[in-house]
C-alpha cells in the first residue's frame, strides 16, 4: 500500500482508485506497524471511497480492523446530501465511559477496596444472560430511548448536575422510539442497568499524575492519590440489535453491489431510511447515556454505604465512543453541517465550543480514554487544532493486538488476577475466561496511544489514572 | 462436523463444518453457544421452538445464529444443542425451522462471554465434500 509519511505521527493513504479522498492515520511508526497486521488500513481506504466523504478519512492512533469500517475511524459527509452507515458506528451504540472523581484519597481507602468492589458486584448486575433489577415497561422504556440520561436523573438516578457533565446533556434530541423495532425493544427491557460483559468493566482508580493542572482542576482532578471511578458500557443488546437491523434494511433496499465490504452499507441522511436509522441510533445512544447514569448512582449509593460518604462524587464527564452526530464544523474556511460517524473515536472538542459545559469550555472537553485491564487510563483536553486534524476527534482506547483466541491461548484468568494482584491491582470477574482474553498484553500500549494522540494535537494530556480495584463483566 | 476458532483481532470468527448445510449450520449454532457458557449441563432441558426467514441462505444463517443471542438476553436461555433443522421456502423467502435445545441460566452454569452480534462481515458459505460456514461474531 502507498503510505506517504507526513510527519513523524502522521501517514496519509493518497487518493487512488475508487478513493474520493486521501485516507490519514495518526500514528507512531510501532502503531503504524501493529495496524498493519490487520485490515485497518485496507477499511480506511473503503471509507475513503464512501459518496460525499469531506476532506479525509481519518483513523485514529488506536486503530483495529472492523467492520466495513475500522475502529478508531472517522469520516464526516455533508448533512444535507450525504450518507449515514450503521456500520460507521458499529454494533455498541455509544459505547462510552463516564468519569466520576471522589473526595477521597486512595491511602484511607486501600483496606476497603475489596468491600467497595463486592459491593458494587452486588449492586451493578455484570456478565452474560444478567438481567436488569428495575422491570421495564414498553411504555417507560420508549420513554426512556427519547429522554436517556433525563429520564434517569428523573427517576431518583443521580442529578441534574451529571446531565450538564455528559455529551448531549445525557440526552439527544433527535431520538425516537418509533424506528426502533420489537426485537430490540424486547433485548433493551431486560438490560437497562447492566454493566455486561467483554472489554466493558468499572474501575476505582487513583489519580497518579496531573500533565496539565489548571484543566486536571477544572475537571475535579486535583491531587495524586485522589480516587476516581471510571465505568465503560454501552447500549447492551437494545444497541447491538439497532444496528444489525438497519445494516440489513439497507442492504435489503438498497443492494450491496459496488460496495468493497458490505457493512459499508449506507443510505442518505435525509432519506427515510437515513433518517429513521438515524432516529433509533440517537435511541439507542440515550438508551445508554440512561445506562451509564444508574449505573454511577449505584457506584455513590456503594460508596455511601461502605465508606460514609459520597460527598463530592462530581461527575468529570461522559463521552460516546461509537456514534454519528451533526456537527458544524469549519472545512475551507466555511461552516458546514457534517454528519460525523466517530467508530471507536471520542469527540474532542476544544476550547470555546458551544456544546461544552461552560466551567470546562476554556480548556476543551474532557477526553476519557481507557486503558485495557490493569493498565492506566488517560483523561485528554479537547484541542482546537483537532477540528482541522480530525473533525475533533482522537483515540478511544489501547485498542485490540491480538485475537481473543491468541489470548486465551496465553494466558489464564486466575494468573491475570494474581499478576495484577501482585501490583495492587484487586480484580473480581463474572468470567475468568473474559479476564483472560482481556489480559492487558493483549492490547495495544495505551501510553503510546495518548503520546500520538498529545503530540499531533488531537487531544492534551491531562492526567493518568492508575486502577485500584477492577471490576469486569 | 465441528468448528474452529480463527484468530481475529477485534472478535470471534469461526468456521464451521457439515456434511450438509443442516449440519454446519448447527456446527455454526454450537460455535456461538461455545463463546457463552461451557456447555456443562447443569439444569434441566428445555426445547424452544424457532422459526426464521429470509431472502438468502446467508440471512437465513445470520438470523438462526442471533436467535441464540436474543434467546440468551431475553429469557436466559442457554444452548445445548439443535435439533430437526429443515429448511424450506422459495428462491427469495427462505426459511429455517428448529428445535434449540437448551437451559435456563443459574448460578451453577459456566458462563464465558457476551456476544454482540452475528455479522455479516466476512460471511462464507462453501461447499465441497461437505459444507463449511465461517462468521465473524462482535463480542
Amino acid at each position: 500500500m502507498d503510505l506517504k509519511r507526513i510527519s513523524d505521527n502522521i501517514w496519509e493513504i493518497p487518493k487512488s482508485g475508487a478513493m474520493r479522498v486521501p485516507a490519514r492515520f495518526y500514528a507512531s511508526h510501532k502503531l503504524l506497524e501493529a495496524a498493519r497486521g490487520d485490515l485497518s488500513l485496507e477499511q480506511a481506504k473503503n471509507v475513503a471511497s464512501l459518496e460525499g466523504i469531506v476532506r479525509m478519512a481519518y483513523v485514529m492512533p488506536d486503530a483495529h480492523q472492523g467492520y466495513g469500517f475500522p475502529i478508531g475511524g472517522v469520516a464526516a459527509f455533508d448533512a444535507a446530501t450525504g450518507i449515514i452507515s450503521p456500520g460507521g458506528v458499529g454494533y455498541d451504540i455509544n459505547c462510552g465511559v463516564r468519569l466520576l472523581r471522589t473526595e477521597h484519597k486512595v491511602e484511607d481507602i486501600r483496606p476497603r477496596i475489596k468491600e467497595l468492589l463486592a459491593e458494587i458486584f452486588k449492586e451493578v448486575p455484570a456478565g452474560v444472560g444478567k438481567g436488569g433489577v428495575t422491570k421495564l415497561s414498553l411504555s417507560v422504556l420508549k420513554d426512556i430511548l427519547v429522554r436517556g440520561a433525563e429520564w434517569a436523573v428523573d427517576n431518583g438516578y443521580g442529578t441534574r448536575d451529571d446531565l450538564l457533565a455528559t455529551e448531549e446533556g445525557g440526552r439527544m434530541s433527535e431520538a425516537e422510539a418509533g424506528p426502533v423495532s420489537k426485537r430490540a425493544l424486547e433485548r433493551g427491557i431486560p438490560q437497562l442497568g447492566t454493566l455486561g460483559a467483554g472489554n466493558h468493566f468499572l474501575e476505582i482508580q487513583r489519580v497518579d499524575e496531573i500533565f496539565d493542572v489548571p484543566s486536571a482542576r477544572a475537571f475535579g482532578l486535583e491531587e495524586k492519590g485522589q480516587v476516581a471511578v471510571m465505568i465503560h458500557c454501552g447500549s447492551r443488546g437494545l444497541g447491538h440489535q439497532v444496528a444489525s437491523d438497519y445494516i440489513e434494511l439497507m442492504e435489503d433496499k438498497l443492494g450491496t453491489a459496488g460496495l468493497p465490504d458490505r457493512e459499508l452499507i449506507h443510505a442518505p441522511l435525509r432519506s427515510a431510511l437515513g433518517q429513521q436509522y438515524y432516529q433509533a441510533m440517537c435511541a439507542a445512544v440515550n438508551y445508554a447515556f440512561a445506562n451509564r447514569q444508574m449505573i454511577a448512582h449505584w457506584v455513590r449509593d456503594v460508596f455511601q454505604k461502605v465508606l460514609g460518604s459520597s460527598h463530592g462524587m462530581r461527575q468529570v464527564y461522559d463521552v460516546c465512543h461509537n456514534v454519528a452526530k451533526v456537527e458544524e464544523h469549519v472545512v475551507g474556511g466555511v461552516s458546514r453541517r457534517l454528519c460525523v460517524h466517530r467508530k471507536g473515536a471520542t469527540r474532542s472538542f476544544g476550547p470555546g465550543r458551544p456544546e461544552i459545559p461552560a466551567a470546562y469550555r476554556p480548556f476543551g472537553q474532557p477526553v476519557i480514554i481507557p486503558g485495557s485491564m490493569g493498565t492506566a487510563s488517560y483523561v485528554l483536553a479537547g484541542t482546537a487544532e483537532a477540528e482541522e486534524l480530525s473533525f475533533s476527534s482522537t483515540a478511544h482506547g489501547a485498542g485490540r493486538l491480538m485475537s481473543r483466541n491468541e489470548a486465551l491461548r496465553r494466558f489464564r484468568g486466575e494468573q491475570v488476577r494474581d499478576d495484577l494482584a501482585r501490583r495492587g491491582i484487586e480484580l473480581k470477574s463474572v468470567s475468568w475466561r473474559g479476564v483472560a482474553e482481556e489480559a492487558s498484553a493483549a492490547y495495544k500500549d495505551v501510553e503510546e496511544v495518548v503520546r500520538v494522540s498529545h503530540e499531533v494535537g488531537l487531544g492534551r494530556l491531562v492526567a493518568r489514572l492508575l486502577p485500584v480495584g477492577v471490576m469486569k463483566g | 462436523m465441528g468448528y474452529e476458532f480463527l484468530d481475529h483481532t477485534g472478535d470471534a470468527m469461526f468456521r464451521a463444518r457439515g456434511g450438509t448445510l443442516e449440519e454446519a449450520i448447527r456446527s455454526a449454532a454450537l460455535a456461538v453457544a461455545s463463546l457463552i457458557w461451557d456447555g456443562t449441563p447443569a439444569g434441566e432441558r428445555e426445547p424452544r421452538q424457532v422459526l426464521v426467514e429470509g431472502r438468502s441462505i446467508e440471512q437465513l444463517v445470520v438470523r438462526a445464529l442471533d436467535e441464540i443471542v436474543y434467546l440468551v438476553e431475553t429469557e436466559g436461555f442457554l444452548l445445548s444443542d439443535v435439533e430437526g433443522i429443515r429448511l424450506g421456502g422459495t428462491d427469495g423467502r427462505l426459511s429455517l425451522e428448529a428445535v434449540f435445545v437448551g437451559e435456563r441460566i443459574t448460578d451453577r452454569h459456566g458462563l464465558r462471554g457476551g456476544v454482540k452480534a452475528v455479522t455479516y462481515n466476512q460471511l462464507m458459505i462453501e461447499r465441497d465434500d461437505g459444507v463449511t460456514i465461517q462468521v465473524v461474531v462482535d463480542v
